[in-house]
């Protein structure tokens, strides 16, 4: 026992004889998402402390990026958010189009912007479910998971892959929306729909739910900024934040959507601006594809890019909203064929520096509902 | 056939009763899950993955069985059989039907009608939670303590208002056999309803059956072994058959508080206004009583599965602040009214 004892307190300081037991949560344990590993100091169930100690998934990514071409470097991106691996890609894309100083063209837009949104549907269909699973309730992942695996295939049919997507290239995207996303879509939307209908009612007003998650680990708005929260985090804490809206990127200025805010920055509130989230996604994708329509077919889906892109010196930083958050991407270019640095900004890096403000005080429970709530995605936090 | 003989008739047969139950519900539980959840669910082995069940359970049997170094070694291997027989051993006092006429001889289908078979119930539950405990502590892991000290808990709040729930049956019926308790449940009151415990006792039917789904240790109550946040709980540490045997005992236990719920208020083996008696003859009465109790069994059986994969999980203190401040409370006005109640009309 004493030397079990011992091997953990190695990595959290010198033995503390107190009250408290050091409770090792993850990397190996089925609530952690991924590697992800707690040092937490309990009193019984109560928390009094939690280290988040992260790097088990570094592959050093943005080193990689030092030595790899600017085209080379877009499939390391898929294994960031790999929940929503086409909003990274859009974000690299676009970050070494503002380098060169290019554009996509228009109908190249609209195709990133549709895909993005069905990646974001994806990426809160699964932390919804998450949610939901460690809390409990099993049933709505499968609801949800299901919608998914259809996302997918319109994903398989557009670039072939489904979790890894590697989407697009830079200067525009390798290919027109598929025959079939043209009858798949109306459908899929329903199904969608009615799958989080199926959620919502058995988990909104579910009492049992409501005392799980409202006011748990409670937020406020002011800490939030302070931290650097960006995303439905931040949204749940009653900050109208969404770069969508305050810094339009692709033709999000042209499309006609809400941003749903939260009060209390509860683990409800972060559920439900995810759930409404969805539904503004569904409105986004429509309305893109109305203005999809008004393209003829041979409209040109990219730019004239040279084969080796070797930008011009300087540096830049381009940021997304990712179904996360803020995500950006800083390139510092030398003028040769690779980039001389790139710096990867990821949302829940931010968020999970405030993981122990998040929960202390809380109960063990309420740390994995926490833990869900913020989807840290160990690929992107490590990276 | 002398009394002994037709005795360990009664005890095979509702053992292997008890064991058919809990392995055919691993099927259902499986089965059911995959239909609420658009799955298939296991379909491999046998016609409809019934056979799987067995699979398991050599899978179970053939793994090595690894005991922690520093683990209590005495209490460790205690903690499994702990948890199981007393989940086995309450069979013995429910009713399963009426009685069966053989060869001029009358046979009450029950294996022992003890005049207390309901302390009988109270006790052997309360048992059961030991070998949680005495499982979570031994296995010298942080989870499995966990696991225990919430189970502890768990037991601690509930046992009460169980308790009190049942006690509104006993000055109801007067009795504390489970067999005058069916008895008296057949016919009807205020002439329309069925004499049963549920249209007497509607709140403590409530009480009881959130207790119930504390004491199975079923979502939303399923704490001690609570997979998203302890690993599994106080099983943690467990692998092979003994692992087997906490599972098995889970099931073995959901159909015992099936059947008890059903004894107390549902009328045990009688239909409601039809006198199976009278127009059966005496093997197939026996039978024909041996099915209906069946089916009411079976259908809270299927309940337990329902609320399972519908439900969320409780937090460790809103599930003792449910047990403390309402169902205490609750169960403790109704016993005053019902206790009220037959004063006046006896």
């Amino acid at each position: 026992m004493t030397k079990k004892f011992e091997t953990i307190c190695i990595t959290t300081g010198p033995t503390e004889y107190s009250d408290y037991v050091t409770l090792n949560i993850g990397p190996i344990h089925p609530a952690m998402h991924g590697t992800l590993r707690v040092i937490t100091k309990t009193d019984g169930e109560t928390i009094i402390s939690a280290k988040p100690e992260i790097g088990y998934l570094h592959r050093g990514v943005e080193k990689l990026g030092e030595n790899l071409t600017y085209t080379q470097f877009l499939p390391i991106t898929d294994r960031l958010n790999y929940c929503s691996a086409i909003c990274n890609n859009v974000a690299y894309e676009m970050a070494v189009e503002k380098l060169l100083g290019i554009e996509a063209p228009p109908k190249a837009q609209l195709i990133r912007m549709i895909m993005m949104e069905l990646a974001r549907i994806a990426d809160h269909q699964v932390c919804v479910g998450i949610l939901g699973v460690d809390l409990g309730a099993l049933t709505p992942f499968f609801y949800l998971i299901l919608q998914r695996e259809e996302i997918y295939e319109i994903f398989e049919w557009h670039h072939g892959a489904r979790l890894t997507n590697s989407m697009g290239a830079i200067g525009g995207v390798e290919a027109d929306l598929p025959d079939r996303f043209h009858e798949k879509w109306p459908k899929l939307r329903d199904s969608i729909r009615k799958a989080n209908d199926e959620t919502d009612k058995l988990l909104t007003h579910n009492r049992i739910w409501m005392d799980r998650t409202i006011g748990v680990n409670a937020f406020c708005g002011d800490d939030a900024l302070d931290w650097g929260f960006t995303g439905p985090m931040l949204r749940a804490c009653g900050v109208r934040r969404d770069l969508r809206k305050d810094e339009p990127y692709l033709m999000y200025d042209k499309v006609d959507f809400d941003v749903p805010v939260g009060k209390h920055g509860d683990v409800f509130d972060r559920y439900m601006v995810r759930m409404l989230e969805m539904e503004e996604s569904i409105k986004i994708i429509d309305q893109a594809y109305e203005l999809y329509k008004d393209f003829p077919e041979d409209a040109p889906l990219m730019k004239k890019v040279p084969k080796i892109i070797k930008p011009p010196e300087g540096q830049i930083y381009h940021a997304i909203e990712s179904p996360n958050g803020e995500l950006g991407f800083f390139i510092k270019s030398d003028g040769s064929d690779k980039p001389y640095r790139i710096k990867i900004r990821p949302p829940c890096f931010m968020v999970y520096q405030a993981f122990e403000d998040l929960v202390k005080g809380e109960m063990i429970s309420d740390l994995i509902a926490c833990l869900s709530s913020i989807n840290v995605i160990a690929g992107e936090l490590d990276r | 056939m002398a009394d002994w003989q037709i005795d360990l008739i009664k005890v095979v047969f509702i053992w292997t009763w008890a064991l058919l139950i809990a392995v055919v519900m691993t099927w259902v539980e499986r089965r059911a899950s995959a239909m609420m959840q658009d799955r298939v669910g296991p379909n491999r082995a046998g016609p409809f993955g019934l056979l799987q069940p067995l699979a398991d359970g050599i899978k179970l049997f053939t793994k090595e069985d690894i005991i922690p170094k520093r683990a209590r070694k005495i209490l460790f291997i205690l903690g499994p059989p702990l948890f199981a027989i007393p989940a086995f051993s309450t069979y013995a006092v429910v009713p399963f039907g009426d009685k069966i006429v053989i060869g001029g001889k009358e046979i009450i289908l029950q294996v022992s009608d003890v005049n207390i078979g309901f302390l009988y119930i109270l006790a052997l539950s309360a048992i059961a939670v030991y070998g949680m405990v005495i499982g979570g502590w031994a296995s010298n892991s942080k989870y499995s303590i966990l696991g225990g000290l919430r189970a502890t808990a768990q037991l601690i709040s509930y046992e009460i208002p169980m308790g009190l729930a049942l006690l509104t049956i006993v000055l109801l019926y007067g009795t504390f056999s489970l067999r005058e308790i069916v008895l008296q449940q057949q016919g009807t009151f205020l002439g329309v309803l069925p004499n049963w415990g549920f249209f007497k006792q509607p709140l403590g039917f409530i009480i009881f059956l959130v207790a119930a789904y504390a004491e199975a240790n079923r979502v939303p109550f399923d704490l001690p072994e609570c997979e998203s946040e302890l690993v599994t709980g106080y099983h943690t540490e467990y692998g092979s058959m003994r692992l087997g045997l906490y599972l098995f005992g889970e099931y073995v236990n959901l159909g015992t508080l099936a059947a008890v719920t059903v004894s107390l208020f549902f009328g045990g083996w009688g239909l409601p206004y039809i006198d199976m008696s009278k127009f059966l003859g005496p093997i197939s009465y026996g039978i024909a009583s041996f099915l209906v109790f069946f089916v009411k069994q079976a259908f809270f059986l299927f309940l337990f599965v329902w609320v399972r994969w519908t439900v969320p999980r409780f937090r460790y203190d809103q599930l003792m602040g449910l047990g403390w401040k309402a169902l205490i409370p609750l169960g403790l006005i109704n016993l005053f009214i019902t206790a009220l109640l037959v004063q006046l009309t006896v």
